[in-house]
């Protein structure tokens, strides 16, 4: 998993290099769904480009707080960010779609929560960095009312902020 | 079953009350199971001096507001009145009220002084009977008390008609709602229980969450993001002035409530991702754990004794209704039909617990006995949720929010039977409603 991580990286490097030098303007990665230009300024070790090319968030099932395949690898190159760049420390936000009563989508949503942190802590990633915490259907970032902006919904963010831990 | 009994309750009630004062038939229609309201007329009530005349005819639109509202009473249009009252001490002429059908009427006077002072004197009549209910009634007030004592006139007639606790001198506590659905600001406000007189009681800096009024209407609980995290605060209506609520080790709590008299609070209390209820009493901020599964304990409500807790735990592998002594011991599970079942609150009258069930994609609010039997449902739609039971135990509010990326809430209201669902008339887009008691 980590070598995914770095070759992610050497790739953003080279795209950047061919921009500088051949003007290409806007390169897209394809596959792996990042594009658009720029990236090659942004620092690798920021918050930004965790955000943006990392990626910063898990998808959940209806009502589920397990992780599945897809968020486990999304974590584990999480993870190996996270103890490459000790310098942040973790908020992990729950959330959950409007399909429920507010106390237990909050309750869900911290549930959410701490299965991405128990997983990024069995990867190596301090627990003292991390903490968690849940905003349960208060805060999506869908509003549409079908599964398409549900499935987005029901989320964990990975929130980084400056500060030792 | 449990509406034929509410109907027989009200008829009974009706017909004692007629009992006392004469022989006369009075009838309550009850037609496929619907009660047939009872009609009553109100006439503007007669302003004693000149400058009474607005705040006289804004009293009895409330009255008649308030009884209409409540679905058990019909008012007739006063263009149908044969009888052309004068002044409020001229003898009812019961033929000519008969004669348009009014089961009841409702005359009251009106009077201002130069001090700010208001009175209202009001009768109440049982036009079959042909007698009047009752002694004749006093109040006296400011003027800007106008709308309460509308209310406390309202909860007099209903009182005395239905034989059931007052609820319209009310107010509820509720979160005032603005902007996009994924930004979306939310306020504590209060207003009275017909919607009017709304009053913030926070900003919208933060993210508020389902109030919970005292039984005393002098505190709500709510909870907040102020720190970040989701937190008790303890606000104080009068003053506004507001304080985080020291839960174990300062750490995440939500969903609290009070205990009836007001000295302790059940709430969920969040560890490692797992959910637990707890016990706290106010002035020492001892607390004790009352549940202790791996699974999501929430929506703690108290039973009006104190004795016992209602709430909702996913233990079974879904959401369901549970009830536990606060002493301690093993939950025991009450709701077992198809769906979900969440946010309990205990009825004031102690023997019934409103809830929010989820099922076939759908949310609604229902009503099931203590013990999970006779349960029925009260209203669905793309997501009810959030019960609140009158003061009288006899009206249930609760948040309902439609669908879409437009899609706000607001409050609705519902009676015991499943009957008169209405929208609140409100401003604003509102959710969570917790209704207060009958003011002192």
């Amino acid at each position: 998993m980590r070598s995914i991580y770095l070759n992610v990286a050497i790739l953003f490097m080279l795209v950047a290099c061919s921009d500088s030098e051949g003007g290409f303007g806007n390169g897209s990665l394809g596959a792996d769904g990042y594009q658009g230009s720029g990236f090659g300024q942004d620092d690798v070790t920021s918050s930004t480009f965790f955000k943006e090319s990392i990626g910063d968030h898990v998808l959940f099932k209806v009502d589920e707080y397990t992780l599945n395949e897809a968020a486990k690898t999304a974590l584990n190159v999480q993870a190996n960010w996270l103890i490459d760049n000790p310098g942040f420390v973790i908020i992990i936000e729950g959330h959950a779609d409007e399909r429920g009563t507010r106390e237990y989508n909050l309750a869900l949503g911290f549930r959410r929560a701490q299965s991405v942190q128990e997983y990024l802590v069995a990867r190596g990633v301090s627990g003292l960095r991390l903490k968690t915490r849940s905003y349960g259907k208060e805060r999506p970032v869908e509003i549409c009312s079908v599964e398409r902006c549900y499935g987005k919904n029901r989320r964990a963010v990975t929130i980084l902020a400056s500060g030792s831990s | 079953m449990k509406r034929l009994f509410s109907f027989s309750f009200l008829v009974f009630s009706f017909l004692a009350g007629a009992a006392l004062t004469q022989d006369g038939p009075l009838k309550i229609e009850i037609t496929d199971g619907v009660i047939e309201p009872l009609s009553f007329a109100v006439p503007v009530f007669e302003a004693e001096n000149p400058a009474a005349r607005e705040i006289a005819s804004e009293i009895s639109s409330i009255v008649v507001a308030d009884l209409t509202s409540s679905g058990l009473f019909r008012e007739i249009p006063k263009n149908r009145f044969i009888a052309q009252r004068k002044t409020f001490e001229e003898p009812v002429r019961f033929p000519d009220w008969r004669a348009v059908n009014a089961q009841a009427l409702v005359t009251a006077a009106v009077k201002t002084n130069g001090s700010g002072q208001l009175t209202v004197k009001f009768r109440i009549f049982d036009i079959f009977s042909g007698v009047q209910l009752g002694k004749g009634t006093q109040l006296s007030g400011s003027t800007g008390a106008a709308r309460r004592m509308a209310h406390q006139v309202a909860d007099q007639v209903y009182k005395r008609i239905t034989g059931e606790g007052a609820y319209f001198d009310s107010r509820i506590v509720f979160v005032s709602e603005s902007g996009p659905k994924d930004k979306r600001l939310k306020r504590l406000a209060i207003m009275d229980s017909d919607g009017e007189k709304m009053k913030f009681l926070t900003g919208n800096d933060n993210i508020v969450l389902a109030p919970r009024i005292s039984s005393d209407g002098k505190k709500v609980l709510y909870t907040s993001w102020e720190t970040g995290f989701p937190q008790i605060y303890l606000l104080d209506v009068e003053t506004g002035r507001r304080k985080r609520v020291n839960t174990p080790g300062n750490d995440v709590a939500f969903s609290p409530r009070f205990s009836p008299d007001n000295k302790r609070i059940v709430f969920s209390y969040e560890r490692r991702g797992n959910i637990d209820i707890y016990l706290m009493e106010l002035s020492s901020l001892r607390s004790a754990r009352l549940t202790s599964s791996p699974f999501i304990d929430t929506a703690p409500s108290f039973s009006p004794d104190g004795r016992k807790i209602v709430f909702e735990s996913d233990r079974s592998g879904a959401q369901q209704l549970y009830t536990l002594p606060v002493s301690g011991g093993t939950p025991k599970r009450i709701s077992f039909g198809n769906g979900r079942y969440g946010t309990p609150v205990w009825s004031p009258r102690g023997d019934l617990i409103a809830f929010t069930k989820q099922s076939n994609g759908r949310f609604g609010i229902g009503v099931m006995r203590i013990d999970g039997t006779e349960e029925r449902l009260l209203s669905a739609s793309f997501l009810d949720e959030g019960p609140t039971w009158s003061p009288n135990g006899r009206v249930i509010m609760f948040s309902r929010q439609t669908r879409g990326p437009s899609g706000a809430p607001s409050i609705y209201s519902v009676d015991i039977t499943g009957r008169n669902l209405r929208p609140l008339n409100l401003r604003a887009p509102a959710s969570d409603p917790s209704w207060g008691p009958v003011l002192p």
